[in-house]
């Protein structure tokens, strides 16, 4: 969507004394710099220490918690599976979300129902949806085990979650299911920005259907691919809250991710400095993702929104 | 040439079917499961129940923990969405409309909040929450949830803002009216669409999050659903059927708040998407 060009004149004149600014500027800095920033630099902080998570801050350690950290297969397998989910997230989850935008795109009976049934996962909460699943796939039991019988697949019966194997392509599955339909919504709204004469001449000028979203639509789709892909890949780096339910990273680290690992040590093992090294680590991967994604790829589309601040 | 595109029309109906299966079935299974008993779901998985139990449903409509639970996720909820929007606007209107030195300094600071994933301020969070006393207290939760909203709102509501022209607020400063009075009495009234996307997002982010009440809450009183969702479903894991059912009834409210407030939420997610 194109902001709006009209704007802004400022009107300094007798409003903007500094008093008045600050006043209205105070709640949410405050809010922002107590919730947001303190906690990052309380992290970093944390992290340079060998503590418990009681009584005063422990020994300083420096740098021996990231040490400890690069050094830790389970930790390295985390970000492998992060990028795991990422790689499938963008080659086909995405392109599924695309396919069905495309589809409910055109002129259909029911179209406004199925986009508010495609979209409706995404309204749940992770953890009702990771429920949901936990019990689809429960072995023995689970909707997925019967399935599988039906369809002459015996080999996954009881597996799903439960195995080293398959419990990330069965956590892929359920993430786009949850996902799936907000990357679609997005994509719709992006295809509807379309004009319709740029397809009409295309058409005109002999191109076949394919042709007409390969060159005409794809490109022209652009900025909502871009957005969608960044928006999936912040998503599976700090997925936290459906692993934790179905699976709490198991079986034997499996399907652990940065953020369960994190989890792990600051709450349940009391190593609140090695938690906290995990968090910084986590920042950093997103914090520099995000600025390098921004600065290289969102570029062109948003004149620069999130980091230069949109209108000038 | 009709039949060709017949069958057309016939193969994006069933690839449409397809996938809306995908995503229906594991929806339908949740609710006709609800009303078998756990033994009946084993031997019967896919039909309908040969008798239509309802004492899994009823049972916990009766059970005064899950209407808590719902209430504290609502109370909760709106208090974010207060919160988030009440110190957005005022935000928003500022670095929307004065010229002031810092002002996209600001606006950046705010902004980068967008990338700071929550998973990573959790722990030190907690620290924080745990230091100012905020546990167990819905403080804890409503505070950082606005904190970590601002960003979002603060983008969509200075788009908003700047929308409005320069006239109008000539105007009413014409006319004798205070920047207080023009935020307050013309500035929010005209903003009213873009206040409401806002609030819905901020609702929904409130209603569905888990990792802070998680935190936070130890005391059952202050359970909120995602987090009662959790810990039934560790209490009565052998049930199938009755946390299907469980699960079936917390998905309600957030449907029904779905299906009133669809447009205000798709609209906000998309622009808040293509702008943030």
């Amino acid at each position: 969507m194109r902001r709006s060009p009209a704007p802004a004149r400022s009107l300094p004149r007798g409003l903007g004394s500094w008093a008045s600014v600050a006043w209205f500027l105070a709640p949410a800095l405050v809010l922002f710099l107590v919730f947001v920033l303190a906690p990052i630099a309380v992290a970093v902080h944390t992290s340079f220490y060998k503590w418990g998570g009681i009584g005063p801050l422990g020994d300083f350690v420096g740098l021996e918690n990231y040490a400890r950290l690069f050094a830790d297969q389970v930790f390295l397998g985390d970000m492998g599976r992060g990028l795991y989910l990422i790689v499938l997230s963008v080659t086909v989850q995405l392109p599924f979300a695309l396919f069905t935008a495309v589809l409910l795109n055109q002129k259909l009976r029911g179209r406004a129902v199925y986009r508010m049934l495609f979209f409706a996962p995404y309204i749940l909460s992770e953890v009702v949806t990771a429920v949901l699943f936990t019990m689809i796939f429960l072995p023995g039991a689970g909707m997925a085990d019967h399935l599988a019988a039906a369809l002459g697949l015996e080999g996954l019966q009881g597996k799903w979650l439960a195995d080293p194997s398959t419990v990330m392509p069965t956590l892929f599955v359920v993430m786009t299911w949850k996902y799936f339909g907000f990357h679609m919504m997005l994509f719709l709204a992006g295809l509807q920005s379309i004009p319709r004469e740029v397809l009409d001449a295309a058409s005109i000028d002999g191109a076949g259907a394919w042709q007409r979203f390969r060159h005409v639509t794809l490109p022209l789709l652009g900025p909502t691919v871009r957005i969608s892909v960044f928006l999936s890949i912040i998503g599976a780096i700090q997925l936290f809250d459906l692993v934790w339910v179905m699976t709490a990273g198991g079986p034997n680290h499996s399907s652990e991710t940065m953020a369960i690992s994190m989890f792990q040590f600051g709450f349940k093992r009391y190593q609140v400095g090695y938690a906290s090294a995990i968090s910084v680590v986590l920042f950093m991967i997103s914090l520099v993702f995000s600025l390098f994604y921004q600065r290289y790829v969102l570029r062109r589309d948003l004149n620069g929104a999130v980091t230069t601040g949109g209108a000038r | 040439m009709n039949a060709r595109k017949a069958a057309r029309g016939l193969s994006l109906h069933a690839v449409i079917w397809l996938i809306g299966a995908f995503v229906a079935v594991p929806l339908i299974y949740a609710v006709i499961s609800g009303f078998k008993s756990t033994g009946e779901l084993t031997t019967n998985p896919f039909g309908l129940p040969r008798h239509w139990k309802t004492a899994n449903y009823t049972g916990i409509l009766g059970e005064e923990m899950f209407w808590r639970q719902i209430a504290n996720s609502a109370g909760i909820a709106i208090g974010t969405a207060f919160c988030t929007v009440a110190a957005s606007a005022m935000a928003a209107y500022v670095l929307a409309r004065y010229a002031f030195r810092g002002r996209e300094l600001f606006y950046t600071l705010f902004t980068i909040g967008l990338m700071f994933p929550f998973a990573v301020a959790v722990l030190p969070l907690f620290l924080l929450l745990r230091t100012f006393g905020l546990l167990d207290n819905p403080l804890g939760v409503i505070l950082p949830q606005a904190a970590f909203g601002l960003p979002m709102t603060i983008i969509i509501l200075r788009g908003f803002f700047r929308t409005v022209p320069a006239e109008v607020e000539e105007a009413a400063v014409m006319d004798g009216c205070g920047k207080f009075r023009f935020f307050w009495k013309i500035l929010l009234p005209m903003a009213r669409p873009a206040l409401g996307t806002v609030s819905v997002l901020a609702i929904v982010a409130s209603w569905n999050n888990f990792f802070l009440p998680l935190l936070v809450f130890n005391d059952p009183t202050w359970q909120t659903i995602p987090v009662g969702v959790q810990q039934f479903q560790g209490q009565y894991s052998t049930d199938y059927a009755l946390v299907l059912a469980y699960i079936v009834l917390a998905m309600v409210p957030a449907l029904a708040f779905y299906a009133v407030a669809e447009r205000q939420l798709i609209g906000g997610l998309t622009a808040g998407a293509t702008k943030g």
